[in-house]
């Protein structure tokens, strides 16, 4: 037994600190026993989600040293003998109190998800699979919804503002569980994950799988398969410029797979702009050049960071769905 | 003034495991508005722990299984003290529930035919259990969570918003039930709790409640158990007037986790054994071939050279003796260990590495092999586990109706672990999934149909929301009050000590001492901080639950002077014909004491009791009912 030091972020909405504290350690314990230890001795009050303690529930997540880890799960032989370990709640979901966030985002995202589809004319009892077919999916459903993916993403981590229109990792491999089911009657889990749960906003830095618990092969397995199919499919801008250079668009055409973001009737619901088909369409952007004429080549000249946007660097996101011709048939 | 939140609903599903979700699900089909109340997180449930998979006859693995030998299973592990109704109607509808999981977006692994697939354990005849790897309980879970989900988007379509009529209230925890006590008979009102993250009250009104709150492992030290279970459901039935049965059997599942002790009591599922892992001693004995009771000697081979063949060619060969019921090895491995040859942490060694090559313990074993190597930085594949018995499940719990899983009080049912009755005096591996499906359903199904025979909704009694208020907040008033975790820590040492595997006279009698002292030191727990999500605070309030279930217990295991299933007694170690005729039934006084009643156990049909050998029968039942 020895006695290690602990800093532990304590404090709700309102604010907090880290606050320091030596607690005893015995061998072969975890981050989640030591926060157990403070509880018991120095700090009953002190706020934590846990359930199983065996990493399989998903209710530890905390961030240890800043990295995002199931307490559970994080040996304490995994640090130095001398090192401070400090301990704070999820930095992606508002804090309820000390270590607990309010991770309600996900469940909603969840909600939006559209649900299994049973094959219509396939009695209970009947369905028939393939071991091999199910086993993709089934390492998607390994999943134990710690929601340390979807805290470590950076297109949420920092950016509240990026949360409506981006499910997240999380969600992401749910779209691909369901578009791998052998039996799911839906036949969209691809355009729905790119057009409503914003699988175009993920540029693949693969940090979700990296912290998943549950080893799920997130980026690989679920979202670049996803993104690739979706691409296929969709009006990609990057694919259309591919094709005007490569004059692939003058080559004979084969049936592309129109959007199908367009398709079936539109309503309009009262007080919304109309949809305008012949509505002018943003002109595509030339590069930022400087007064002589040339393309700045030291981006400390540039008034933004890296290269120009393909979309032009006057369109902020998400864009503003009244400018678009387009109504999701759903709201 | 006290703030409490207010809400009205149909049904009110106390527990968000698999009974709860699956009660919900049935009692919104039925077209009730339903809340679902959860200690933790949606889809944190202690459900997601079992692994090895759901019992259910369907034969798709062995074409000879049938309700029948599932039945006969059943009442084999329990002892023949099983509620025969519920084990018949359990093997007779979990196959159709299994089923309708597929239907929700559940996928279990495949037979080569693409049929579900079957796996073999301990207690069941046939390849019976339907499984997802090693983590069938989270497939169960996640399966529902999705099912509900997909309910509450039916709902937003039709009504426009998702929690219209099927709401989950997550971390939010009852401390009470409210009764209507008009006319002179007691009617579930609602239900009185608070939300964790605030420390607001909240009011459910509700003329049914369902308990699907789970057991009550947080009682005993080591245990597979999470914090949630603290036998909230037990006790709160016990407070409104039901009644307890069969709580002297708790399961002690015989692998737990033994080394590290940060995750001590962590299980190794059965399916290790039932995959090839055999139970050795410290001297490297396969000792299980000399812990073969009399009852099982025809059904168990009696050699390793016919237990090895049995995994290839179980048609020709007897099961070897690691696949014995759970109770069965739970002892034969405290036998070893009492006998000085265990290992150094107290357990025995747990060993597939030799027998298995590496790429199949994976394929087969992979959370398990998983959970080791991150958690305690043990290769399975490589080395052997250290195992030993560890509190898992509570047969006992909640005497219900069979066929409604009705609690006695009008408007109350239970189903899953926190009924009792199915299990008898222990529980099979694999039925428990099925159980929570099969009379979850049932709960729901009652729960909805009793609501439409009410002329009208029974009423909240201001008064007794106003004590329930009082209750909870005491803890926080009181100044210098007990630390509750050393009061928690002490109750468990407790039931550890005394109450724990191996029992005896004069253990149980200190015991109900040792609770009594308790009993009035929990009355004067106090917790420091505010209502906002404060652990503390929550753990006093769960304390009294877990007394009053823990005094049951004890009082139970006293009473009975026999051993069977998850009972042993030291001072009686044999089976006694005359006690399965007894089951044992707790209630409260209206002073808030334990008192125990023997009641005579249903007499089984004919036409069940002919599924039996007479000499079968012989070894459960005395003379006189055998004629």
């Amino acid at each position: 037994m020895t006695v290690r030091q602990f800093k532990v972020w304590r404090g709700d909405a309102a604010g907090g600190q880290l606050n320091d504290y030596k607690v005893e350690v015995n061998e072969g314990e975890v981050v989640l026993d030591v926060i157990h230890r403070l509880q018991a001795t120095q700090e009953p009050d002190l706020a934590c989600r846990w359930n199983c303690k065996a990493g399989k529930c998903g209710s530890c997540s905390m961030e240890i040293n800043g990295m995002p880890r199931l307490g559970c799960m994080t040996r304490m032989s995994t640090f130095e003998e001398d090192e401070t370990i400090t301990v704070t709640p999820l930095r992606t979901f508002p804090v309820i109190r000390d270590l607990v966030t309010d991770v309600s985002f996900n469940y909603q995202k969840a909600q939006e998800m559209p649900a299994f589809a049973p094959p219509a004319d396939v009695a209970p009892g009947e369905y028939r699979m393939q071991q091999i077919d199910v086993e993709r999916s089934q390492e998607f459903r390994k999943c134990i919804e710690c929601f340390l993916c979807q805290n470590t993403c950076h297109v949420v981590r920092d950016h509240d503002e990026n949360k409506p229109a981006f499910s997240g990792p999380r969600l992401f491999i749910r779209a691909a569980e369901l578009d791998m089911h052998p039996l799911d009657a839906r036949h969209d889990r691809k355009e729905i994950a790119q057009q409503s749960q914003g699988l175009g906003y993920c540029n693949i830095t693969k940090c979700c799988t990296e912290v998943c618990p549950e080893h799920i092969k997130i980026t690989d397995n679920a979202i670049i398969p996803m993104k690739e199919r979706v691409v296929d499919r969709r009006y990609d801008p990057l694919v259309v410029f591919g094709r005007k250079i490569l004059r692939r668009d003058q080559l004979a055409a084969t049936a592309p797979a129109g959007p199908t973001v367009h398709a079936g009737p539109v309503t309009v619901a009262d007080g919304q702009a109309p949809v305008d088909f012949g509505r002018e369409l943003t002109p595509p952007q030339p590069a930022e050049v400087n007064p002589s004429g040339h393309v700045n080549l030291n981006e400390m000249l540039s008034d933004r960071a890296a290269a120009a946007s393909p979309f032009g660097d006057d369109i902020t996101f998400p864009v503003n769905p009244n400018s678009l011709n387009y109504y999701h048939p759903e709201r | 003034m006290i703030n409490i939140e207010k809400h009205w609903y149909d049904v009110v599903v106390i527990g968000a495991g698999g009974a709860g979700l699956r009660a919900a699900i049935e009692a919104r089909l039925a077209g009730k508005k339903v809340a679902i109340i959860s200690k933790s997180l949606f889809g944190k449930a202690h459900t997601v722990m079992a692994e090895g998979g759901a019992a259910a006859a369907m034969g798709n693995v062995n074409p000879n299984d049938n309700w029948m030998v599932h039945f006969r299973d059943t009442m084999r592990g329990g002892k023949f003290l099983n509620n025969y109704r519920m084990a018949e109607l359990h093997a007779k509808e979990a196959p159709e529930r299994i089923w309708e999981l597929e239907t929700y977006g559940a996928l279990f692994d495949r037979t080569k035919d693409g049929k579900i697939s079957q796996r073999n354990f301990g207690g069941h005849e046939y390849p019976r259990l339907a499984h997802v790897g090693d983590r069938t309980g989270l497939e169960l879970i996640r399966t529902l969570q999705q099912k509900i989900v997909s309910l509450q988007q039916e709902d937003k379509a039709q009504h426009g918003a998702y929690d219209a009529r099927l709401r989950v209230f997550a971390e939010c925890t009852i401390t009470e039930l409210l009764l209507d006590e008009t006319g002179g008979q007691k009617r579930i009102a609602g239900a009185f709790g608070y939300h964790r993250e605030s420390g607001e009250f909240v009011l459910f009104e509700a003329p049914a409640v369902v308990l699907a709150t789970g057991g009550v492992g947080r009682s005993y030290k080591v245990t597979s158990n999470s914090w949630e279970y603290t036998g909230d459901g037990h006790a709160l039935a016990l407070r409104a007037g039901a009644k307890l049965i069969n709580m002297e059997f708790l399961q002690f599942h015989p692998t737990g986790m033994v080394w590290p002790p940060s995750v001590r009591g962590i299980l190794v599922t059965e399916s290790v054994r039932g995959d090839g892992g055999i139970l050795k001693n410290s001297e490297g004995k396969r000792f299980m071939f000399e812990y073969v009771p009399d009852v099982f000697r025809k059904q168990y081979a009696e050699t390793p050279e016919e237990a090895d063949r049995w995994y290839t060619d179980p048609d020709n060969n007897r099961r070897p003796p690691e696949l014995l019921p759970r109770d069965e090895v739970a002892r034969a491995i405290n036998s070893e260990v009492k006998a000085g040859r265990g290992t150094k942490a107290g357990g025995v060694y747990l060993d597939i590495a030799s027998r298995r090559p590496a790429a199949e313990i994976l394929k087969k074993l992979p959370s398990m092999y998983h959970q080791f190597k991150e958690l305690a930085d043990v290769d399975i594949t490589a080395q052997p586990m250290e195992v030993g018995p560890t509190c898992h499940y509570v047969m006992g719990g909640v005497e219900v109706d069979p066929d409604t899983a009705s609690a006695g009080v009008l408007g109350l049912y239970a189903a899953g672990e926190v009924s009792g009755g199915m299990h008898g005096s222990n529980r099979l591996g694999g039925n428990s999934l099925s159980d929570l499906l099969v009379f979850g359903k049932r709960a729901g199904e009652y729960a909805a149909s009793y609501t439409d025979t009410l002329a009208k909704r029974p009423k909240v009694n201001d008064k007794q929301v106003a004590v329930a208020v009082e209750e909870a907040l005491t803890p926080l008033a009181r100044d210098g009050g007990e630390n509750p975790y050393t009061l928690q820590s002490d109750l468990q040492d407790v039931m550890g000590d005394l109450v724990g595997i191996i029992r005896r006279k004069g253990e149980l009698q200190e015991s109900l001492s040792r609770l009594s002292e308790l009993r009035e030191r929990i009355r004067k727990v106090g917790a420091t901080g505010g209502r906002r999500y404060n652990p503390g605070w929550h753990l006093a309030l769960d304390l009294r639950n877990m007394l009053v279930v823990s005094e049951c217990t004890a009082k139970a295991a006293l009473e009975r002077e026999e051993s069977r299933g998850g009972h042993t007694r030291e001072d009686f170690p044999k089976m006694d014909s005359k006690w399965r005729q007894v089951n044992l039934v707790c209630a409260l006084t209206p002073t808030g004491e334990v008192d125990l009643t023997h009641q005579p156990i249903p007499t089984m049909t004919p036409d069940l009791l002919a599924l039996f050998d007479k000499s079968e029968l012989a070894k459960y039942m005395t003379d006189k009912e055998l004629s």
